[in-house]
């Protein structure tokens, strides 16, 4: 192995039914490199990552680890980090009823002589290493009681905590907001420098040129090519991922797409509000419109939205529906009253695993229309059709189990389900996580397309941008309450002065 | 080559296959003792009664063959197992005979009330314990197991009670006919036949199985897609009690009394084993029903089997356990994926020759 590299992959090829997933892959990782690891939904990244990892068994090729003898071939997860390859996925793959400090050492707990686990130990190291990484967390409390975020800091501390050579760090970002992002990034040079290399996975483009070195792109399963940051800038990356020219920053709002303050009114919340995660609020929606919620993670913004959809029932305060009153206490209320919601967590409230894509995509119509009117099977496979087709969804087939889909194309499965419901009003809750630049724009342009057939939006997203570029008008929340609603000319720094507690915020 | 690939490949080869296994087995041991190995399949009448090894398998194993369906979606929605309902067969069955023998209890020649009230009393008693048990799981939040273990150690006994600590008999050809025949056919078939046809059109005519599947996958996201998950996990079990009470009907028929202290004794285990060999995982989710109904029959195809053979009752358990492991192993996911990677490597190989020979 030539000196200065830590990792290599060769002739990786990998085949799953019906889809070839990776053809004959090269990949190499140098001592202290970020590396990003580049391509669209269903390119091979993430197969490419769980065949290093040991999930995915290959069929081809050959893998070398520095210090190891001989081509590695990884079983499990343990075996590859018993040769120094630590993972940290899109999804958090922790445990949530246990505590802070037992995720951490889970399976290399510290023992006493006796060979029993010695908390007290476990919990001294856990609160030493997360206040190394700046993770304010009580090592003791249950995991769930903690955001999204703080557990995605958690199980990279976990990572990192273990002696490795090869850090992969699988959309880690997706679900952090900027500062906690900037948090990590000084993580990822502390480690660049102690000679790690990192596996970077992101669709983010901005976060590849702050911290990588090295790009290597796939696509369709197909190793595009290995460039330096510098000769790489991003337009011809985006070609690259894309294998076309794509300008991911047109504008896509069309002219005269404007408020409706005159259109009928939609919803109408008054003081509506869910004990302990968000405070009494007004929101009034009107036909035709999407409005924005913007604020820090964990300030309300998911929480707002599932209130409204009866996925939390709504405790104090009135709801109306198009003008009439109502009362939605589970979220088939919500879809009788033309309602859908793209719920934020993905694999815990969004998709149905081992059901087929078909299955998935009409569960709501079918909810709606109730048990015993079941659509006929030539409806169904007509519905799934149209979706696969309007969306552009990758699937082996109608048929294949959802679960084998990678991310982006789960989220458009998802959107189907609701579309297909044919919504009056739709709430987005980050449609745009760990999705590529492609499908981002797909989804943002699907957004405009809805509002201006007139249904109305609910858009929640961590990029300001992406929602400045959709919404007619934004609501600021803070601290679980909602503080403001921005119209008009609507500008980056405008939203972040509001998000930040500024003067503007009216 | 290819059919049978596409064949390997069906969900229900398995437990197709196992069944299989069972009669082949059968069959070797009758032409091993001269008799002719069709006999095993050899169906006649004697005393004007449908008779044969066949027909005593698909006789017998009825209850587990309903209990199956009901375990089967307990299973398919909460990832749990009902354990009550052996349990529940036997409080059933008193009930049922405790209202039919009347004041003449404990052994009564004539019916107290038709025969219609009682085994409506039965199926509703089965609903009582299947909401309770669906109760605690469901909206409480309860584990299964735990949940329905509190019925699994007191039907019994509330059983005894409803009966004042007898055995009640119901020495009436009326109420033996359940558990007994119809002609001469054995009525015990027509009504597990009856169950899972009535099931089996719901299922498929409703999206009811897509509903079950889909909160037992993903109970949150079923929620959020329109599905009432709770109550779903609670009809399951509802459903699962219904069928328990059949079951204890006529169990307690075809000893034409109510015994509890025997009835439905130990199968809940055939039940939940027979959802196994279906190739069901216990863990939830994807289901198939027909997979569970052919799992309860050939669990009695081998207790039969095992009489049949001269094995003395009381260690006959040691071979079933034995026959049950190698068809569970069968449909290990490693043993399955050694298999596959056999038969590939074999396709590999020949087409690597072929083409060496080109």
């Amino acid at each position: 192995m030539e000196d200065g590299v830590v990792l290599t992959m060769r002739g990786i090829s990998m085949t799953f039914p019906g889809v070839k997933a990776l053809d004959n892959v090269d990949f190499t990782l140098r001592k202290g490199e970020i590396h990003a690891l580049m391509g669209e939904n269903g390119a091979g990244k993430s197969t490419l990552i769980k065949c290093l990892t040991g999930i995915n068994d290959f069929e081809a090729g050959e893998i070398h680890v520095d210090g190891v003898e001989g081509p590695v071939k990884n079983h499990s997860t343990s075996d590859a980090q018993k040769v120094g390859v630590s993972t940290v996925y899109q999804e958090v793959n922790l445990c949530p009823n246990l505590s802070v400090a037992e995720n951490l050492y889970i399976g290399r707990e510290p023992l006493t002589p006796m060979h029993t686990i010695d908390r007290r130990a476990m919990n001294r190291k856990a609160k030493e290493l997360t206040e190394r990484l700046k993770i304010n967390v009580d090592v003791t409390q249950n995991l769930e009681n903690y955001s999204l975020a703080i557990q995605q800091m958690i199980a990279i501390a976990r990572a990192v905590d273990m002696e490795c050579k090869v850090l992969i760090l699988d959309e880690p970002t997706s679900s952090l907001d900027d500062s906690e992002v900037e948090k990590l990034f000084g993580m990822m040079r502390d480690l660049k420098a102690q000679g790690v290399g990192i596996i970077f996975v992101t669709h983010f483009l901005e976060q590849v040129y702050a911290v990588c070195d090295r790009i290597t792109v796939l696509r369709n399963g197909q190793l595009v090519g290995e460039y330096p940051i510098a000769e790489l800038p991003r337009v011809k990356l985006v070609a690259a991922m894309m294998g076309k020219d794509f300008d991911d920053l047109a504008e896509i709002k069309p002219e005269g797409f404007e408020a409706h303050a005159d259109a009928p009114v939609v919803i109408d919340a008054k003081g509506l509000s869910h004990k302990g995660t968000i405070k009494p609020f007004d929101l009034v929606l009107h036909k035709g419109e999407v409005i924005g919620l913007t604020g820090l993670l964990g300030s309300g913004r998911s929480e707002l939205a599932r209130t409204i959809y009866g996925a939390d029932k709504a405790q104090t305060g009135t709801l109306k529906v198009k003008g009439e009153e109502v009362k939605i206490s589970h979220p088939i209320g919500a879809i009788h009253l033309g309602m859908g919601l793209l719920p934020d967590d993905r694999k815990a409230e969004g998709i149905i695993g081992d059901l087929s894509v078909r299955e998935n995509i009409i569960l709501a119509l079918q909810a709606r229309q109730g048990m015993f009117k079941q659509m006929s099977r030539a409806k169904q496979e007509e519905l799934a059709d149209k979706y696969i087709d309007i969306l552009q969804i990758k699937t082996a087939s109608k048929e294949t189990p959802v679960s084998q889909l990678s991310g982006g194309n789960q989220q458009k499965v998802i959107l189907a389900r609701w579309l297909a419901t044919d919504p009056d009003f739709l709430i987005l809750d980050e449609p745009t996580r760990g999705i590529d630049v492609g499908t981002k724009t797909e989804i943002q342009k699907l957004i405009i397309q809805l509002a201006g057939e007139g249904k109305s939006i609910m858009f929640i997203s961590s990029e300001i941008e992406e929602m400045l570029r959709t919404c007619n008008r934004m609501a600021v929340l803070r601290d679980g309450a909602k503080v403001g609603e921005l119209d008009g000319d609507l500008t980056q720094e405008r939203v972040m002065a509001a998000i930040a507690g500024g003067a503007d915020n009216g | 080559m290819d059919k049978l690939k596409k064949l390997t490949k069906m969900k229900l080869f398995l437990p197709v296959f196992c069944m299989f296994l069972v009669l082949c087995v059968n069959m070797i041991y009758d032409a091993s003792t001269g008799k002719p190995f069709y006999s095993f399949f050899q169906v006649g009448i004697t005393n004007g009664l449908l008779s044969g090894r066949l027909v005593n398998i698909l006789n017998r194993g009825s209850e587990v063959a309903i209990l199956a369906i009901g375990m089967t979606l307990v299973v398919s929605a909460s990832a749990g197992t009902d354990i009550s309902v052996g349990s529940v067969m036997a409080l059933c069955a008193a009930v049922c005979c405790r209202l039919l023998a009347g004041a003449a209890a404990p052994k009564a020649t004539e019916l107290a009330v038709p025969l219609i009230v009682g085994v409506l009393a039965a199926i509703g008693m089965g609903c009582i314990c299947g909401a309770f048990n669906g109760g605690l799981v469901a909206y409480l939040g309860i584990q299964p197991m735990v949940a329905t273990l509190i019925l699994w150690t007191a039907a019994r006994a509330i059983g005894l009670l409803v009966c004042d600590n007898l055995i009640v008999y119901v020495r009436n050809d009326t109420f033996g006919m359940i558990g007994g025949f119809v002609g001469f056919f054995p009525t015990p078939i027509i009504i597990a036949a009856v169950c899972i046809l009535v099931v089996s059109i719901v299922l498929k005519k409703s999206a009811m199985g897509m509903y079950v599947q889909s909160v037992g996958i993903n109970k949150s996201a079923s929620r959020i897609a329109g599905l009432n998950s709770k109550r779903m996990i609670f009809i399951c079990y509802l459903l699962c009690g219904v069928c328990a009470a059949i079951a204890g009907v006529v169990a307690a028929s075809r000893i034409t009394s109510a015994d509890s202290n025997n009835i439905g004794l130990n199968l809940e285990l055939d039940a939940i084993l027979a959802v196994a060999i279906g190739g069901n995982s216990l863990g939830g989710g994807k289901f198939n029903l027909a997979g569970s109904i052919i799992g309860a029959y050939t669990i009695q195809a081998i207790t039969t089997t095992m009489y049949n053979m001269g094995v003395s009752s009381a260690v006959a358990p040691v071979f079933k356990a034995v026959v049950v492991i190698i068809i569970v192993a069968i449909q290990a996911p490693p043993v399955k994926a050694f298999f596959r990677k056999r038969s590939a490597k074999r396709a590999s190989l020949k087409s690597g020759k072929e083409a060496a020979a080109a």
